[in-house]
């Protein structure tokens, strides 16, 4: 029921962990299923250089967050502002129908961390 | 390595049940009720294999009904009765624990008129057997409650229901009949229809070495039971269809082995069990095991791991070769956290993070060495990701 890809990123989940004295911070929790994403990165000038991400929850949630964080790293804030959750989803190969939130829940954290800095 | 742990859901089949049956798929091809000799050949196979089935449970060959499997068994238990006896009542008890292929059963015919009491449970797991007598209206015409769960493995007090029933029976409800879905207790606990007091037991070939696709409903000697299939006399006019005659072949086998080699299984079983729960509390903390320890069949652990998620569990033990089940939401396409689990009082956190693991006769030492330690590193990678800090993370090197 799940991709590769989910499964890959389960069982090496990338960027874990978070970062001392970030940027940015994006901790969000899905209110109906209680999954929870802690997003920290930091932004050099345009750029976000680097980020860090914790997940708890189902597989998606745990994937999406890992993936998040290897379509982020160096790229320029005025991109990370178009990113959606399709992005996610597609990198992940596929998510269920029902699952699609987990990469609302990893773009919600997204936003949430860059939301100090303006859109380019 | 590969790992199954996941037996509960269903099992390899024996070497010896794959040895009998191949002869009746292309030699012995003779149709159960044909009159000519290749007929009566299969025909004294499938008596055979009646009599191996009613020897494991202690009925008698012509209360064993064949069927497709435990969800029609279970099917036919509730809509026979229910047809059979609707004229002296509407009204049924079960458990809200139960398979989905009696509580779908059961709210098939609450659609249809009837009307359903669904006991609640213990926090082990367990039916109040008062809460079931003081339930019993002159309504009732059927109590239909499982042996063993199949999530926890617990056992009910199926004898001290019977004796529930038995009481109402005198009382003049004479109607009433007791059903018990044995799907997962048969071969790996004792399972004695005269000593449970049952009038309907449904078993399931495939989850004790058995083929899949095959099993048996036994209806007490004189249980007025309404046809779910309609068609041909088959199975002394209970059951119409062409008997499926390997799977039969394969059932009866099955039974053979389990009721010989009874104690030599549940207490291997029970020993592997044991030490699974042993080497898991050792090696991880946080760790509960969920449902009546002592009253549950020998195969069965159901623990649930603080702060994880039990099908992100399930997706990296996967990976690593070993097979479990869980009841955490999302779990086989359903989005709803088990309600067996709901039904015990378990936190959503509890059930969130809850594994089954369940074992067979087969299942080696070494095999629970790598799955324990493979599920420690995993447990404590994801304790680690998990944005939480007041969680102890084991200690893995």
């Amino acid at each position: 029921m799940y991709t590769p890809q989910v499964a890959e990123h389960i069982a090496n989940p990338r960027n874990v962990g978070e970062l001392d004295n970030p940027s940015g911070v994006g901790d969000v929790t899905n209110e109906v299923c209680f999954d929870r994403i802690k997003l920290t990165v930091r932004v050099e000038g345009e750029m976000l250089v680097d980020a860090r991400v914790k997940a708890s929850g189902c597989p998606p949630t745990i994937a999406a967050a890992s993936v998040l964080t290897e379509l982020i790293i160096g790229r320029s804030i005025a991109d990370l502002h178009t990113l959606t959750r399709k992005d996610v989803t597609e990198a992940l190969g596929h998510l269920p129908p029902a699952k699609t939130h987990c990469a609302v829940l990893a773009i919600d954290a997204l936003r949430t961390a860059i939301s100090g800095y303006k859109q380019g | 390595m590969k790992v199954y742990l996941d037996n509960s859901a269903t099992t390899a089949m024996a070497p010896e049940v794959v040895d009998a049956m191949l002869p009746y798929f292309s030699e012995e091809i003779g149709n159960a009720q044909s009159v000519h000799s290749f007929g009566q050949r299969a025909k004294s196979a499938v008596e055979k294999a009646r009599r191996q089935v009613a020897t494991l449970i202690n009925a008698a060959p012509t209360e064993i009904v064949f069927v497709s499997g435990g969800t029609e068994s279970d099917n036919f238990a509730i809509r026979g009765i229910a047809e059979a006896q609707g004229h002296r009542g509407h009204h049924i008890i079960t458990t809200k624990i139960e398979h989905p292929a009696v509580l779908a059963t059961c709210e098939a015919l609450e659609r249809a008129g009837f009307r359903v009491t669904y006991l609640p449970v213990s926090r082990r797991g367990l039916v109040d057997v008062e809460d079931l007598g003081r339930a019993i209206t002159d309504q009732t015409i059927l109590v239909s409650v499982m042996l063993a769960n199949n999530e926890t493995g617990s056992v009910q007090p199926i004898e001290m229901i019977a004796g529930v029933v038995a009481e109402a029976r005198g009382r003049g409800l004479d109607g009433l009949r007791l059903h018990t879905d044995a799907v997962q207790a048969v071969a790996k606990i004792p399972v004695d229809v005269k000593s449970l007091g049952v009038d309907l037991l449904s078993l399931s070939a495939h989850k004790f070495h058995g083929p899949k696709g095959i099993g048996a409903l036994y209806v007490r000697k004189g249980t007025r039971l309404a046809k779910l299939l309609h068609g041909g006399h088959h199975e002394r006019d209970r059951r119409a269809g062409t008997e499926n005659v390997p799977a039969i072949v394969g059932l009866g086998k099955a039974a053979q082995l389990a009721f010989e080699q009874f104690d030599d299984r549940s207490a291997r079983m029970r020993e592997i069990r044991d030490y699974l729960e042993r080497q898991v509390k050792s090696l991880i903390p946080n760790v509960t095991v969920n449902g009546d320890q002592e009253r549950r069949v020998p195969n069965i652990s159901n623990m649930s791991f603080e702060g994880v998620d039990g099908e992100s569990l399930l997706i990296a033990l996967d990976l690593k070769g070993i097979a479990v089940s869980t009841g955490s939401a999302c779990a086989s396409g359903s989005l709803e956290p088990s309600h067996v689990l709901q039904a015990l009082g378990l936190t959503r956190e509890e059930v969130r993070g809850s594994l089954r693991f369940s074992l067979s006769p087969f299942t080696t030492r070494d095999e629970i060495d790598y799955a324990v330690s493979t599920l420690g590193e995993t447990v404590a990678r994801l304790r680690e990701m998990a944005p939480l800090e007041d969680l102890e993370a084991p200690q893995f090197s």
